[in-house]
Formats: C-alpha cells, structure tokens, sequence
C-alpha cells in the first residue's frame, strides 16, 4: 500500500511536466508546424520508392531527348541534364538525407555515450586522457573537421557519414560526462558499488540509462546541422557520388548547368533548406520548451 | 595543439594512398616512385616522420604540396590575404546585423517583430551556403545583370590597371591608395560572397544575442534600472548589452570559426582567390601536405579566436577578480 | 482618508499553464504625504508583487492586472503609457530593492551607477552628478566615498551593498519610496543600522515611505501605520500601536508569536502551521486550512475588512465574537 503511494507520488511530478511540455508545444505554433513536417518528411522519406512519378529515373536511367526540360505538368521541377525528372529525385532525395544523417548521428552517439559515462563515472586518469583528447577534436573549427576526415578516407556517402561520427561525437562525449559525474554521486551508484557490481556494469547499467535523456534530446537538434554537413560534404565531392540522388550532389552537379537551367539547383537546395529548417526549428522549440530555464508559462 | 597535428597527421599516414606516387604523377615508373619515396622520407618509420614534420612544422614548415611542389607555407600565405578579407567583411557585417536583430528580437519578445526575425535567424543558419551563392549568381548576375559572376577583380581591370599591393586585403590596398576604379570592382565582386558567407552567422550571432539578452532581462538590476526611471534605451543598450558581452564574444569566436569553413565552399562557388578554392583543388588532387597545411592553420586560427574571446570574457570584472 | 497614495479594488492575476491564480487582491490601501507604512506578510504573500505592480514593472506575462486603480497624487498610474511610466519612476516613484547584490548592475561601477541615476533625473553634467553622487554617498554613512564609487558591486559587503542600493533609490530624488524588504538579507547588528538609517533619511527628506518587511518587529520600529497581507489579502490594518496591542487575526497572532519578545521565553511553535499550496482555499478565508479558529462559515464565505475601533480593521469572521478569536492566545502568551 504505501509502496503504491510512494510510486504514484514519484509519477506525479513527472505527468505534471509531460503536461506542461505539452501545453507548451501547443502554445508555439512555429514549433507545432515544423512537427508536422518533419512528420511528413519521415513519412514521404518511407514511402518515397512507391510514390514518386518515375522511379526509374532515381538512379541510372537517362532519356536525352528530355533533358533540361522546365518545369511542367508531366515534370514538375523539370529535368536534369540526362533528362531525368527532378521531381523524383529530390522526393527520393529525402530517404538519403534523412537515413545518413539519422546513421551519423547514431554512429556519434555510439562513440560519443560510452566514452562519456566511463570518463565521468570512472574519474582520474582515465577521465583526463578520454577528455583531452574530446579537447583535441573540439579545437577544430566545425566542419573542418569533417572535410579533411572525408578528404582521407575517400569520398563516398559511406566515409562522409564516418567522417561526420568522427568530428561529432566529443559534444555528446562532454556532454553525458557531465551528466555523468553528478550522478556517479548519487545513492544508487554507491549502492551498487557497495554490494560489488562490476564498474561496466554500473557505467552502462546505472549511469547510462540515467543521464541519456539530454544526449538523445540534442542529438535530435543535431539532426538538421547534420543533414546541412552531409550536402555540403556531397557538394565538395567528398560525399554521395553519382547517380545518387543526394541534395548536395544535384546542386554539385547542377552548377555547370545552372544559369540557364533554375530549376535544376533551385528545387534540391530548396529542400536542403526546407528539411534543415524544420530540424532547426523543431530542436529550437523543443530546447525552449524542456529548458527549466526558459520555460516561461 | 600538438594533438591537432598529431591527427592530422596520423590521418594522412593510415591512408591508403601513396603519396611518392602522387609526387611523380601519373606515368612514372616504379623506380621513380622508390626515389621519390625516399625524396620524402616515406621509407622511414612511422614515428620518425612524424618527429621530422614536427620539427619542420616549428620553423614553419609545412611541407611542399604534391602537385605543385612548391612549399604549402609558400602558397598559403598567397592565398590567405583573400579570405580573409571574406571572413572579415562577412563577420563585421554579422556583428552589426546580428546583434542589433538579437537585441531587438530579445525587447518584443513573442512579438511580430520577434518571430520574423527568429525565423529569419534560424532559416540563416539553416540555409546550404553553396546553394545560396548560385541563388544568388542567377538573381544578380543572370537576371538582374548587376554584378560580377565571381573572382575579386574583373578581367579587364586586372590586365589594365596595377593592382595596389600593401596589405593584401584588395579593398583596404585600393582604398588607401586611393584607386577607385579596382576599388569599385574590388567592392561590387565581394557583395555576393560576402552577403553568402555572413548569412549564416548572423543567425548565429542573433539567436545567441537573443537568449543571452532574454536572461539578462529579467534580472533584478535590469527591473531596478527601470525603476530609477532610466531611459529604456540605455537599459537595453547599455546596462543589459554590457553583461551579455561574455556569450556574444564565445559566439562571435565560434561563428567566425564556421564562417572560415564556409568559406571555402563560398569561395569554390565564387572562384575566389583563397584558401578554400586552394583546398577544393587538393582534395581533389588528394594533395595530403597542402590539404593538412589547411587543416592545421585553419585549427591555429581557431584557438587563436578562442584565446581572443577568453581575453574579452576576462575584461568582466566579475572574473577579473 | 483621501491619501496621497492610494491602491483601491486591484487584483493582479499570475497566468499558468493550469489557469489563472490570483496573487493580489487589495480593496483599499491609502498612505498620507510623509508617513512611513508598513507592509507585513510572509514570503509569498504578494508583497513584492505589490510593489512591482505600483511601478508598473510586472513581468507580463504572466502577471496581469485585471482591475483596479493606483493613484499618486490624483493621477491613476494603471492608466499611464509605457512612457509617461518611465518618467514617473524615478522622478515620482522610486524602490529600494530586496536584495542588493543582484539589484546591481554587476559590471558597472557603483558610482557609475549612481551618476548614471543622478544625470538622469537631474538633467545635471557630468561633473556635477560625480559631486552629488559622492555627497549621497556620504548621506547613506559610507565612509571613504571616494574609493566607493570606483568599486564593483562584487568588491563590497552585503551591507555596503544595501547602502548603495538605498543611495540609487535616495539619488532619483522622488517624494514617494517602496522599501522592499531592504534588510532581508543582512545580520542583525546591519539590518538596524540600515533601518535607522531609513528612518533617519525619511525624517531628513520628508518622503513618504511604503515598507515592506517579512517581521513585525521591524516594522514596529519605524511604520506609524501597518497592513498584514496574506495570501494578496490584507488582513489586518491600522495603526501600528493598535495591532500589536490587540491583533485580532489569527495570522497577525502567529506573525507576533514568532518574534521572541521577552529575554529568556521560548518561541511558540505550537500554532506555526505552514502554508501548503496543494490545499488552498479559494472559496472562503484564504487562512482557513492554517487557522486554530476556523469554523464553517470560513471555509465558504469571504471574511471582509471591517472596522473594529479607531483605524484598526480586521478581516476575520471570528475577530467579532467578543474580540476573543485573536487577543485571548496573544494575552496568555
């Protein structure tokens, strides 16, 4: 009965800020429509093979009696310089930015949680090399990093995604580690650690769980910026490499063409833009909204 | 800063290139590529390389690139004046559009004005900086036919004119000299690049401005300030600019830092004369030393910055003590 | 009375997410040109709102007023333009703040501050507001004015801070000053140097002062009138004298109870009941689940202020049978 109590008493404050968030969310309406497109862009990123207009034109098939058609009903964003449509591509475009980023992203995560909450839960020696060398990677300016990591490997969507991890990961590494060294603090570590469970077991079985919330939160802020690297890494030529139908890669190749052909660049920029800037918007009302310190009523 | 070049270093060295190979070109020999690789010191360990490029790297050093082979110092500093020039028009501009946007956004919170400008900062921020430099070239170019397509000076004007040549900065050179002919071409050829590569930070700076200011604004010496009947503008401009100078100046360092990486996709777009249309080629060319000379100053210039802002941070005298 | 400074029917609003709550509910409050009164109540009674409110100087949102007039001097400042606003703060109206160290501007010097004050009001060069800055100062019993003005208010004690705070207030130069709590955060031995310092700088200028304090000791020393809020509700009011005599709400009583008067007797602890904001009582007497004496009748009807002898009203339902609710426990004790 009173181990009922206890537990409805611990949910209690928790339902009350989910409420709040949720107040909050549909207060913003900015907030509220970037949700939904980024709902849509997930959904068009699915089912993008089955829905657009010629699926044979996303990779290799060209037809040069059509090429650098303007926009029109049959083509709607017009066609390239092999005469496919643009259309399709940049629909398709969607699934490709969405799944490398989601993949970046992830791969940072993968590095960036363990080396984190082992260098704040262990402490010493261990902690002062892992974040020297965090030091190391954030003392480069953004994106740099990126480009000469992918300049190394070689291009391709596959390096450029690592490449990307690898500048990536010492902000979440820094972050979780702060998050980490409170709670290698609090009562239930020490408990663990008093009845002598092993220190990995404590790292990914107590402190992780426990401090990832704020990492998994900026990670999906991080999300736009990421999207943003990729398609300039493609531009360079350090990313995606044809035929592949990446944003950055149209607009790359769209250059040669694209004093007299608007439309080639203009449509896969335009979803560059559109995807980042429902990303961006969405991380900045969410940050607005879980941040105690901003979360004005 | 030594363990920036340690991995710049390291990361040239496990890659699987060759680099002798490079240094010869396509069609040499075996033999070739065997001296050449002795030329460079490849045929020593690992470690060994390493000490020697550290060493070299303190006189200054940084190689000689693979396709030129001419020294990667050498051609940096003929390339540089150029960007900076880029990231320095860009970052004034962004200072003074930036903050006064924050600032502005941060007094008529939720207000029309508020939500315009935040969206205008996060769609800056947001926008593909090539992409917008070839928007940009088909409006005022193609279009309009009001400026130049790229490059910093017309061709006529560079056959027929003498270029000044002081600072290397062209607009400052032509200024001062008091040629108003390169200066005018010199001028109209950096508004596009430039208005392209200040975009982005002023988002930055003007998002950052706002939440810095919007806590300042609700301190108590802020209300306080107000009820000495001080006028509103020097509350804002004074009293609350003054204690946000701290994150404007992390921003600011940071944003130049973006603006410099920027730039090089900017300066590809717009085929100006510096670093980044230099490091464009060498990645193309897999040229390793000049790509790392790149790298490695473009990391130096960085904790420079953040030396600089820790410096302006410290003039608080709250931290002073 | 028709004051010189007078709040009637205002009700300020705090807006959250779970509705709105009501934090300020004043019927009437009058003070007369150069007297000193005192407002008491416990954190969170709405004291500082009160005086934020009188400035104009609410965050809104969330605050928003909902009804009421503030009239100083015959002028209504809730019908007053952001701007009139500002030339009357200052000028007119002008506060001491709770706590100095954050009432600072942290990265100006403190005479800078004050000359800043000076320049503004006066419409005085600069020369002359560095004079009169340093003479206020001295009027604030700052010794070494000079090396003062050149600190940062990080360099000085607490209660080098509250006299500074006070000399901003002071160098505006207004006839009419809230004092929000300018002792709260300073020990004894400073906390009455600073309130003689107010009384003496009142009697010297001739301001009218509005005191906010959460003691009735203080008050006592200074205030020749006094209200108890509670909860945004004034409760209790009148001369100082004649409700520490004979308080009637049992609020006042536990405010009396808490201050240990006599050498040697122990604070009753007993009828201390905190204020728990998960059972507030909207409907009736806002003290209902804390008082010893409630009866039905204040769980569902609104007690009313009502006179009870010379200035002296009380809004409590038991504060009329036969005056015993209050001044039976205050007498044993």
């Amino acid at each position: 009965m009173t181990k009922n109590l206890g537990l409805i008493n611990s949910i209690k404050p928790r339902i009350k800020e989910i409420r709040l968030s949720l107040y909050l969310l549909g207060r913003n309406r900015l907030t509220r429509l970037s949700l939904v497109v980024v709902i849509l862009l997930i959904l068009i990123a699915l089912v993008a093979p089955y829905i657009v207009p010629y699926p044979e034109h996303i990779e290799t098939e060209t037809n040069p009696e059509d090429k650098l058609l303007l926009p029109s009903g049959d083509y709607f964003f017009g066609t390239d310089e092999l005469g496919r449509d643009v259309f399709s591509r940049v629909l398709y475009g969607t699934r490709i930015s969405l799944q490398t980023a989601l993949v970046a992203v992830g791969l940072a995560l993968l590095i960036g949680i363990p080396l984190g909450a082992i260098a704040g839960a262990t402490g010493g020696i261990v902690d002062e090399i892992i974040m020297r060398i965090t030091d190391i990677f954030l003392s480069f300016p953004p994106l740099l990093l990126a480009i000469a990591i992918a300049a190394f490997l070689g291009p391709s969507l596959e390096n450029a995604m690592l490449a990307i991890a690898v500048s990536w990961w010492p902000w979440y590494t820094r972050l979780i580690r702060g998050q980490a060294v409170s709670i290698r603090e609090r009562q239930f570590v020490k408990a663990a650690r008093a009845i002598g469970t092993p220190p990995m077991k404590i790292v990914f079985g107590h402190i992780v769980p426990n401090c990832i919330a704020p990492v998994i939160v900026q990670a999906s802020m991080d999300i736009g910026g990421v999207i943003l690297t990729i398609a300039s890494l493609s531009f360079l030529g350090l990313g995606a490499q044809p035929p592949t139908p990446e944003w950055g890669l149209m607009v790359s190749t769209s250059r040669n063409y694209f004093l007299n052909a608007w439309w080639y660049s203009i449509f896969p920029g335009l979803a560059i833009f559109v995807t980042v800037l429902v990303f961006n918007l969405l991380g900045d009302g969410l940050r607005e909204i879980l941040d105690p310190k901003t979360r004005k009523i | 800063m030594f363990g920036v070049v340690l991995i710049a270093f390291v990361l040239t060295r496990v890659i699987p290139s060759d680099p002798a190979a490079q240094w010869v070109g396509q069609r040499a020999t075996s033999e070739q590529i065997e001296a050449a690789s002795i030329e460079l010191g490849l045929d020593k360990p690992l470690y060994v390389q390493l000490g020697k490029y550290l060493a070299d790297l303190f006189k200054g050093d940084l190689g000689r690139s693979l396709r030129s082979h001419q020294p990667v110092s050498a051609e940096l500093k003929a390339y540089l004046p150029a960007t900076v020039e880029l990231v320095l028009v860009s970052t004034i501009v962004a200072i003074f559009l930036g903050i006064p946007l924050g600032v502005v956004s941060a007094k008529r919170k939720d207000q029309l004005v508020d939500h315009v400008s935040r969206f205008f900062s996060v769609g800056a921020v947001s926008l593909p900086t090539f992409w917008v430099g070839m928007f940009l070239q088909l409006i005022f170019y193609r279009w309009l036919e009001l400026l130049p397509l790229g490059d910093q000076l017309s061709m006529g004007i560079k056959l027929t004119c003498e270029i000044p040549h002081i600072t290397g900065f062209l607009i400052f050179d032509s200024l001062i000299t008091g040629d108003l002919v390169v200066f005018k071409d010199a001028l109209a050829h950096i508004i596009l690049p430039g208005i392209t590569v200040a975009l982005y930070p002023i988002g930055l700076v003007a998002r950052m401005t706002r939440s810095a200011l919007l806590e300042i604004l609700d301190e108590d010496y802020i209300r306080a300030a107000r009820s000495y009947g001080l006028p509103e503008r020097m509350v804002l401009w004074s009293y609350a600019i003054k204690n946000s100078l701290g994150p404007t100046a992390t921003v600011v360092t940071l944003s130049i830092g973006y603006t410099l990486v920027n730039t090089f996709l900017v300066e590809a777009i717009f085929s100006w004369p510096g670093i980044g249309s230099y490091i464009s080629s060498a990645v193309i060319s897999l040229d390793y030393p000049a790509i790392m000379g790149v790298t490695i100053f473009s990391a130096c210039a960085y904790v420079v910055l953040n030396l600089i802002a820790d410096v302006i941070i410290a003039l608080d005298p709250r931290v002073r003590v | 009375m028709s004051g010189y400074f007078e709040v009637k029917n205002l009700k300020v609003d705090f807006k959250t997410f779970e509705g709105q709550k009501n934090v300020l509910d004043i019927d009437s409050l009058a003070l007369d040109k150069g007297e000193t009164f005192g407002i008491v109540g416990e954190s969170g009674a709405g004291k500082t709102v009160l005086a934020l409110t009188i400035l104009l100087l609410l965050s809104a949102p969330p605050a928003v007023i909902r009804s009421g007039s503030i009239n100083l001097d015959g002028e209504n400042l809730l019908q007053k333009t952001e701007k009139e606003m500002q030339k009357i703060r200052g000028r007119n109206i002008s506060m001491i703040f709770q706590d100095p160290m954050s009432t600072l501007n942290p990265v100006f010097t403190v005479g800078e501050q004050i000359i800043r004050v000076f320049k503004n009001n006066k419409r005085i060069t600069r020369k002359d507001a560095q004079k009169e800055a340093l003479r206020m100062i001295e009027t604030v019993k700052l010794p070494d004015a000079a090396n003062i003005m050149a600190k940062y208010p990080h360099e000085l004690s607490g209660g080098q801070r509250q006299r500074i705070v006070i000399a901003i207030a002071l160098s505006c130069g207004s006839e009419f000053l809230i004092a929000d709590e300018p002792t709260r955060n300073l020990d004894v031995t400073i906390q009455a140097g600073i309130l003689k310092l107010v009384a003496e700088l009142q009697k010297e200028l001739g301001v009218t002062v509005l005191f906010i304090a959460n003691n009735l000791g203080l008050v006592s020393a200074i205030c020749s009138r006094v209200a108890i809020l509670h909860e945004g509700r004034i409760v209790e009011t009148g001369k100082v004298k004649e409700v520490l005599k004979d308080p009637r709400h049992p609020y006042t009583l536990t405010l009396l109870n808490a201050i240990p008067r006599d050498k040697g007797e122990k604070v009753n602890l007993d009828n201390i009941v905190f204020k728990d904001s998960e059972n507030a009582n909207e409907k009736g007497c806002r003290y209902y689940y804390r008082c010893p004496e409630k009866k039905d009748l204040c769980r569902d009807t609104e007690p009313v202020c009502r006179l009870i002898a010379g200035t002296h009203t009380v809004a409590c339902h038991m504060a009329f049978k036969g005056g015993e609710a209050g001044g039976k426990q205050h007498t044993e004790g």
